[in-house]
């Protein structure tokens, strides 16, 4: 309805004759130029972000507090992460986050195969990580480190019975390990829940772009969802030195 | 009139009992009375004078009487004014409250100090001479009573209205609160946070007594064991003894005296011992460990009570010496049970 | 117009002739689905307006039904499960439900395109979806109420809510939760629109400060919701799994909870009243046909209001052992984020200074909200004040200074603005002499109500008892009848602003002699707003502008 009103609607004739812009069948009829459209979108997405950074702060916080509290906790915790898996798991959303940026770019050049080989590659990269997160996940599982009924200290108080090389933890302290494994798994966890919605968006985005929907200069989902993407990569770029490494055998 | 005699009496009877101001039966009542009265009379004028203005410029600028408006921008030095004014009124309050909320808050030293622990749905405190009542308090007047305050359960709030103050009751922190009586009779408690379902059956009566009355009220209402006693029993059933009996070959830290001393940390803290300091240390040894001792001691989470988590902290507040302890240790150590000690005792009174 | 000055500037078309636009966004497209997947901001705000006002009915049910048992101070009409029933759906809906999105959603979404000169907002996908997502957490918030409620207070106090309750706690947190998420999505479009959709020459400071007041509501739903949504994930996490994220027994801490939650619902207050102060701006220059008094400074005051508001939570926790000097602190700010609402009441009040004042409707509802919540705005110090808070927090003393501020301030303004807007929405006046009335009843109803609250929060009665000692009974019996009162003050606007719906004298575009650009287009606007975008070629509120527009039209049709 939008599109068809936006050919026939007198004030767009205006705005084109005025500014010289093409019409797009994007453009929506209330916006009175497609610059305005965009800038519209994107502002919208950057004030989005900053809702996703406020959701994302509680849990900051919560975590700050009680590293502070259970600081020992938090150390035998981290040190049962991989930090190998962590290091390439880092490497690889970096590695999306920059094919995600050279389709942006492919999509305002209007290279339409290249951005969609740069869709695919992000869709995979994102894929791959998930992967290696379920990895590390199902690990966990295995060693009943998933905070609840079936969380299992042990471990911890006596690493020596598992082949860790680690001072153990005294049971009131080692209880403490569940605070860990639950900021862990609610932090990561919300992070791999918009990755996968990312992947969802990407799978529509992709048969678009092979369509070439954003490669006659309408670029603005592209565009905003790599504003997305990267919020989700800096995300990461957080949570893997508070989790993998700060705390980190600081012991020794 | 027709009005029944019944109706007309129960009428009367109803008005007649009807409060609108509450009791100043504390010390602290006529302060926070004060500062009460003094925003009242803030709101009082503050709404006059709004509603003087509105009335006034309705009745002179309405529509008949003023029919053409004439424009204002606006007045920097009205609005100065009257953003100032207000400023300033506020911020005589908040020093006000401020000064109040520190004398409310801040014990004298020579309060004398029940326990109380709140649970779903009841108050229970808990004498140092160990008597015990269940949604009551007696208290002496004319002396700083300061609460020591846990839950067991959820957030409670313990309030007394005639006495101006409350506090929050929680779970896993000792809160505290005082005041001193200045009035005998029975005043109100009640639970202010909501608690649950019986949230409004978890409500008691405070008794202030004179402090002859009191003492025979304490007498009468002992139950023959004090909790420090009662913590002694459990320091000897729960093996406290084993490590903390100032020993030369102790493994724990001896405890006599260590009430209200300054104590140095494993991590290069110095902490103050208090009621908060021993309890934590009871159920988190680990990040309470005395400079100079082992992180070995268990953590007794789960298997004490808060009633005698306060017991045991009440025993090691009165330790004076190791004498007790030890005697405890040789009498256990020869195979025979510790005196006074019914092997049932554990915590739960 | 007669040359003699009535007592009215309600200007109408001559009824015998008038008739409402031939083409105007209600009859555009006929049928279910045309209402159900409209993107016009204007169908938007009606879908908003039916149910908001549905879900007001139902929490005022709720508010009944708890006046009634509080009749008597044994807990002899329920018990005390079903009465903590009561005050939680109340709570829930009347926040989440009714009063976060009122203003915003029929108001705000109605008026913001019309007020900046737009054709609608800048997304107006999002705007649907929004209704949608809010009618998800109705829907929801419904359901738990249905499967046999939840009783955890409506601030889902920790560890009570998460290991000590047997209701339906999780569905409950669910409901809210997404319909946080309808409120982060109005306001994202909010700023957005109010930023890059402004018609040529509508400056900043010429926007009319109802558009003032929505952006800085809209940064607090923005910047506020998404704690309030990681709290409710956490605190379902936690109830589900057995966590003890804020179980003081397995490490956790509950104070953390009450961090969390306030930073949220301490600025949600303010998100509930900074629309409803926005409405009042508006009816009060044009009932005094005068520019608002010191206009920047209430535009600011309202971003400053906002500003303030994220950084006085802690007031709520001042009984729960935080440390002292984080008390000063909080405490202080609290004193400071009063000053902008007194500096906007006086700047109200002296608008009337030297104005043309007439009192209709609208104009008596924002003369109940200044009243109302002057005493509201005073008491608040009452609690900023630290000593005093001992004493008064959680007890009756709360409930009346939030229901002072909340409904006293939020309803009122939103009463206000529904009068003032209604010819603009449906293109019919409402009869002013009933409206009146009610405005009256409303005002005394609610002092009746909630009066004696403060006079039993002194004496200590804590909320949300079931059961009281005997001697509140007469003070409780007193806002009982009250509450009957305001009960009747609300059903009449329910009635007569239905019956108007047909009945209604035409308004015209401009009954009001309103200077917004909303006012300058057909009653009730055509779909697209504006045929062409207009320019903003004079200051707002700027009557002089309207005088010689008017004078034009008039010399060009005659």
């Amino acid at each position: 309805m939008d599109s068809a009103l936006a050919t026939t609607d007198p004030a767009d004739l205006h705005a084109e004759q005025e500014h010289g812009h093409v019409s797009l069948p994007q453009h929506r009829h209330h916006f009175e130029t497609v610059e305005q459209q965009r800038e519209a979108g994107s502002f919208g997405m950057w004030l989005f972000l900053l809702t996703e950074i406020m959701f994302f702060g509680g849990m900051f916080l919560a975590y700050l507090l009680y590293r502070n509290w259970y600081y020992p906790a938090f150390v035998v915790g981290s040190n049962q992460l991989s930090v190998r898996i962590g290091t390439f798991n880092t490497m690889v959303l970096i590695t999306s986050g920059f094919c995600m940026a050279i389709g942006v770019w492919a999509a305002e050049v209007r290279k339409r195969s290249l951005l969609t080989a740069m869709l695919v590659t992000t869709t995979l990269l994102g894929v791959l990580f998930l992967s290696l997160k379920y990895d590390e996940y199902h690990e966990k599982y295995e060693l009943h480190h998933i905070p609840g009924n079936n969380f299992n200290v042990s471990m911890f108080t006596n690493p020596a019975g598992y082949g860790i090389k680690e001072a153990p933890l005294p049971p009131d302290m080692a209880q403490k390990t569940q605070v860990f494994f639950f900021l862990y798994f609610a932090m990561t966890g919300m992070h791999a829940l918009h990755m996968i919605i990312g992947l969802g968006i990407l799978c529509w985005l992709i048969p678009r772009a092979r369509r070439g929907d954003f490669s006659s200069g309408y670029v603005a989902p592209v565009e905003n969802f790599a504003l997305y993407w990267h919020f989700i990569d800096v995300v990461w770029l957080f949570l893997y030195p508070l989790l993998y490494l700060i705390n980190r055998h600081p012991m020794h | 009139m027709g009005l029944s005699p019944v109706l007309w009496q129960f009428l009367v009877n109803w008005l007649h009992n009807a409060t609108l101001f509450p009791a100043e039966a504390s010390t602290i009542a006529p302060y926070t009375d004060a500062l009460y009265f003094f925003l009242v009379l803030m709101t009082i004028f503050g709404t006059t004078l709004v509603a003087v203005l509105v009335v006034v410029f309705s009745a002179r600028y309405s529509r008949q009487r003023s029919p053409v408006a004439t424009q204002i921008e606006g007045s920097t030095l009205l609005e100065t004014t009257w953003t100032i004014i207000p400023l300033a009124i506020f911020l005589v309050v908040y020093v006000w409250g401020a000064l109040l909320y520190f004398r409310i808050y801040n014990p004298p030293t020579n309060a004398m100090n029940i326990y109380i622990v709140g649970k779903q749905w009841m108050w229970k405190a808990e004498h140092p001479g160990g008597q015990h009542e269940i949604d009551a308090l007696h208290v002496p007047l004319g002396q700083p009573v300061q609460l020591t305050m846990i839950s067991q359960d959820v957030f409670h709030s313990f309030s007394v209205p005639d006495f101006r103050i409350k506090r929050e009751v929680i779970p896993g922190r000792y809160s505290t609160v005082w005041f001193e009586a200045t009035k005998v009779g029975r005043y109100h408690l009640f639970c202010s946070q909501y608690c649950g379902t019986q949230h409004s059956g978890m409500v008691g009566w405070i008794t202030v007594m004179t402090p002859e009355d009191y003492k025979t009220w304490l007498e009468q209402s002992t139950s023959g064991q004090s909790l420090a006693q009662n913590g002694e029993r459990l320091y000897a059933s729960m093996g406290c003894n084993s490590c903390h009996n100032g020993t030369a070959a102790a493994r724990g830290p001896d405890l006599a005296g260590v009430y209200g001393s300054k104590l140095t940390l494993t991590d290069g803290r110095q902490i103050l011992v208090d009621d908060a300091y021993l309890r934590d240390a009871i159920l988190n040894p680990s990040a309470h460990v005395t400079a100079g001792y082992a992180a070995i001691m268990p953590t007794y989470q789960g298997q004490l009570s808060e009633d005698g988590l306060i017991d045991l902290v009440e025993f090691i507040k009165n330790m004076q010496s190791d004498y007790r302890v030890q005697q405890t240790l040789v009498t256990a150590a020869s195979g025979e049970s510790a005196p006074t000690t019914p092997p049932q005792a554990a915590g739960e009174r | 117009m007669s040359t003699a000055v009535g007592n009215t500037i309600v200007s109408l078309p001559d009824q015998s002739t008038a008739q409402l636009p031939k083409r105007h966004y209600i009859n555009n497209e006929y049928g279910l689905l045309s209402w159900l997947l409209t993107e016009d901001h204007k169908r938007i705000a009606l879908l908003y307006l039916f149910s908001v006002t549905f879900f007001f009915f139902i929490g005022g049910a709720f508010a009944g039904l708890i006046r009634l048992e509080l009749l008597t101070p044994q807990p002899d009409l329920v018990a005390a499960d079903t009465y903590n029933k009561f005050f939680t759906m109340h709570g829930l809906i009347m926040i989440f439900l009714f009063l976060v999105p009122s203003i915003p959603g029929v108001l705000g979404n109605f008026l913001i395109p019309l007020m900046i000169g737009a054709r609608d907002l800048a997304f107006p996908k999002l705007n649907l979806l929004s209704w949608y997502v809010y009618m998800a957490g109705g829907t929801l918030t419904l359901a738990a109420l249905v499967l046999g409620g939840v009783d955890t207070g409506w601030t889902f106090t920790t560890p009570l809510s998460t290991h000590y309750l047997n209701t339906h706690v999780i569905t409950a947190a669910m409901a809210i939760f997404i319909t946080g998420f309808s409120s982060i999505l109005t306001g994202i479009n909010f700023i957005v629109t109010i930023h890059r959709m402004r018609c040529p020459g509508m400056t900043w400071f010429r926007m009319p400060l109802f558009l003032w007041a929505h952006y800085a509501a809209s940064l607090l739903m923005v910047l506020g919701t998404p704690v309030l949504a990681t709290t409710l994930v956490l605190v379902a996490l936690e109830r589900l799994f057995g966590i003890g994220i804020f179980d003081p027994a397995k490490g956790g801490d509950p104070l953390l909870f009450q961090h969390l939650f306030w930073f949220y619902s301490h600025p949600a207050v303010y998100i509930m009243i900074l629309p409803g102060m926005g409405v009042i701006s508006e009816v009060i220059s044009t009932c005094s046909r005068k520019r608002i008094f010191g206009y920047t400074a209430v535009a600011f005051s309202s971003v400053a209001i906002a500003l303030f508001g994220f950084f006085v939570w802690e007031h709520h926790m001042f009984i729960m052992g935080v440390s002292s000097y984080s008390a000063l602190v909080f405490s202080l700010l609290t004193m400071l984020v009063a000053v902008p609402s007194a500096i906007k009441i006086f700047n109200w009040a002296f608008t009337l200074q030297k104005g043309s004042i007439t009192f209709e409707t609208p104009m008596l509802y924002c003369f109940g909200f200044m009243g109302l919540f002057t005493i509201g705005g005073l008491t608040g110090v009452f609690l900023g004040s630290l000593g005093m808070d001992i004493h008064l927090t959680e007890t009756y003393f709360v409930v009346a200074h939030f229901h002072f501020v909340m409904v006293g301030g939020g309803l009122m303004a939103f009463l206000a603005g529904i009068h003032f807007w209604w010819p603009k929405m449906t293109g019919r006046m409402y009869p002013e002499t009933i409206s009146k009335l009610a405005a009256v009843t409303t005002f005394i109803g609610f002092n009746l109500t909630f009066l004696p609250q403060f006079v039993l929060g002194y004496l200590g009665l804590p909320r949300r008892y079931a059961a009281y000692p005997p001697e509140f009974q007469v003070l409780n019996v007193l806002s009982t009848a009250g509450a009957t009162v305001l009960g009747f003050g609300y059903m009449l606007p329910m009635l007569y602003l239905v019956w108007s719906l047909k009945y209604g004298a035409i308004a015209g575009s401009n009954p009001w002699q309103a200077t917004g650009l909303e006012w300058q287009i057909a009653s009730p606007p055509p779909t697209e707003n504006f045929a062409e975008i207009p320019i903003m070629d004079h200051e707002v509120y700027d009557y002089e502008w309207l005088a010689n527009k008017t004078k034009k039209e008039v010399t060009t049709v005659g």
